[in-house]
């Protein structure tokens, strides 16, 4: 806080009377008077706080409202109640009235007023407001074949808090699942929120979903394609061993029942199916046991692949 | 946070014996740090309005924790007053309708 009051500017005491200090100003009046004082900045700025000081104290009004410390030295009003933006501050908990229970729930606030919300039945004693409490949101990221298959999952809401989810096989991504009173508690005895859990599932590097079948691109090599053979494809719940047949070509479709997504809907139980198209690859194309074999290959019936391309 | 000389500088009007009985009065609840009581903000501010009461409304020792006690019930339901408006202004939309609507009307003709 600034400076001088404005008695001390004028020297005097804070009961001086008003003669006192009409006769204390008019003395340093004459000592600093500017035009007795040219070229003196200090003097001049002395006389500037003197007249101010005498121009509040040698009014009735203004001294009284000054030393109820209403107005400050310069005349400009003071706050007068600066208690209020403390005590409605956070610091203004440490006076809450004696009693008045700690600050925490939404239910402190309706046990201020015992409990229920209606009028006329305000503090009726053990009718409490019932509230269903709030639901909590979280997202969980599963991979593709947790999604197809289902099962349990752990999900994390806080570092001291988890969640055993249930996923059901062929959950779809962004499906969102409500785990009833999972959420957050209620209020007076009603019942807790729930929990919804949104469920991201990340892609696959081959298979890909249409509904409950699953579709994936097999690649075969020509051999393969061209005398049939067995070989290992993967599914959703492991390998399986799979026919081709003996010349089959890129875009073949083979289906292998069974093999997409099994759930129960309904009471229902329904299988999808795993349909994979084969997509031929010649591999090393530089082979000169295959370079050799094409030179001296000559088809009986030469085929155009791009039959029905011509423009 | 200041200690009592500082308190006592600070507040014009203000007597080391009347601020030892509030504190003992529990009127004014420092902070007792190390044998010594420190002021926070909210304090002062108190001490201070506890001062102009007095002066201004010639309040005495004997009224002024009826005073307090008000003034202390009336802060009391301002904050958890401005803490329920804060939750319903981080509210979606909707839900501030909702509210909105379903506030009981001020002027209740059959009371």
């Amino acid at each position: 806080m600034a400076s001088e009051t404005p008695y001390q500017v004028l020297g005097v005491k804070p009961d001086a009377s008003a003669d006192d200090i009409r006769k204390a100003y008019r003395k340093l009046a004459k000592q600093l008077h500017p035009d007795l004082n040219p070229g003196k900045p200090a003097a001049e700025a002395r006389f500037k706080a003197v007249s101010a000081a005498y121009d509040l104290l040698s009014d009735p009004e203004k001294r009284t409202r000054y030393d109820r410390g209403e107005i400050d030295e310069s005349g400009m009003e003071k706050p007068r109640y600066s208690y209020r933006p403390h005590a409605e501050g956070t610091q203004g908990w440490k006076y809450r009235p004696e009693g008045e229970m700690d600050v925490g729930d939404l239910e402190d606030l309706f046990a201020m007023f015992g409990g229920g919300g209606r009028r006329g039945q305000a503090g009726r004693a053990g009718e409490g407001l019932r509230m269903q409490g709030g639901d909590r949101q979280f997202t969980l990221s599963i991979d593709f074949i947790e999604a197809a298959n289902g099962g349990r999952k752990r999900l994390a809401l806080s570092p001291e808090e988890s969640l055993d989810v249930t996923i059901p096989p062929g959950i779809e991504n962004g499906q969102v699942l409500r785990l009833k009173g999972k959420g957050s508690p209620g209020f007076g005895g009603g019942p807790a929120g729930d929990a919804l859990i949104e469920v991201h599932v990340a892609p696959h590097p081959f298979f890909r979903r249409d509904g409950d079948n699953i579709h994936m691109e097999l690649p075969v090599s020509l051999s393969e394609a061209v005398l049939g053979a067995r070989v290992s494809v993967p599914t959703i719940t492991g390998p399986v061993t799979m026919s081709i047949p003996k010349g089959s070509d890129t875009g073949a479709q083979l289906r292998l029942r069974g093999k997409g997504i099994h759930r129960t809907r309904g009471g229902n139980a329904s299988e999808g199916d795993q349909y994979v198209t084969l997509k031929v690859v010649i591999g090393d194309s530089k082979d000169p046991e295959l370079t050799q074999f094409l030179e001296e290959w000559a088809p009986k019936h030469s085929s155009d692949p791009r039959r029905g391309m011509d423009s | 946070m200041i200690a009592i000389d500082e308190l006592l500088l600070r507040v014009a009007g203000l007597e080391r014996g009347d601020l030892l009985r509030w504190v003992e009065n529990r009127w004014v609840l420092p902070e007792r740090r190390g044998g010594a009581w420190l002021f926070h903000e909210v304090d002062v501010a108190r001490v201070e309005l506890i001062v102009e009461i007095r002066r201004d409304f010639a309040v005495d020792d004997e009224m002024l924790p009826l005073v307090l006690g008000l003034l202390d019930q009336v802060y009391s339901l301002r904050r958890q007053l401005r803490r329920l408006c804060e939750s319903i202004e981080r509210q979606p939309p909707d839900i501030r309708d909702a509210i909105r609507r379903s506030l009981p009307p001020v002027h209740d003709q059959s009371v």
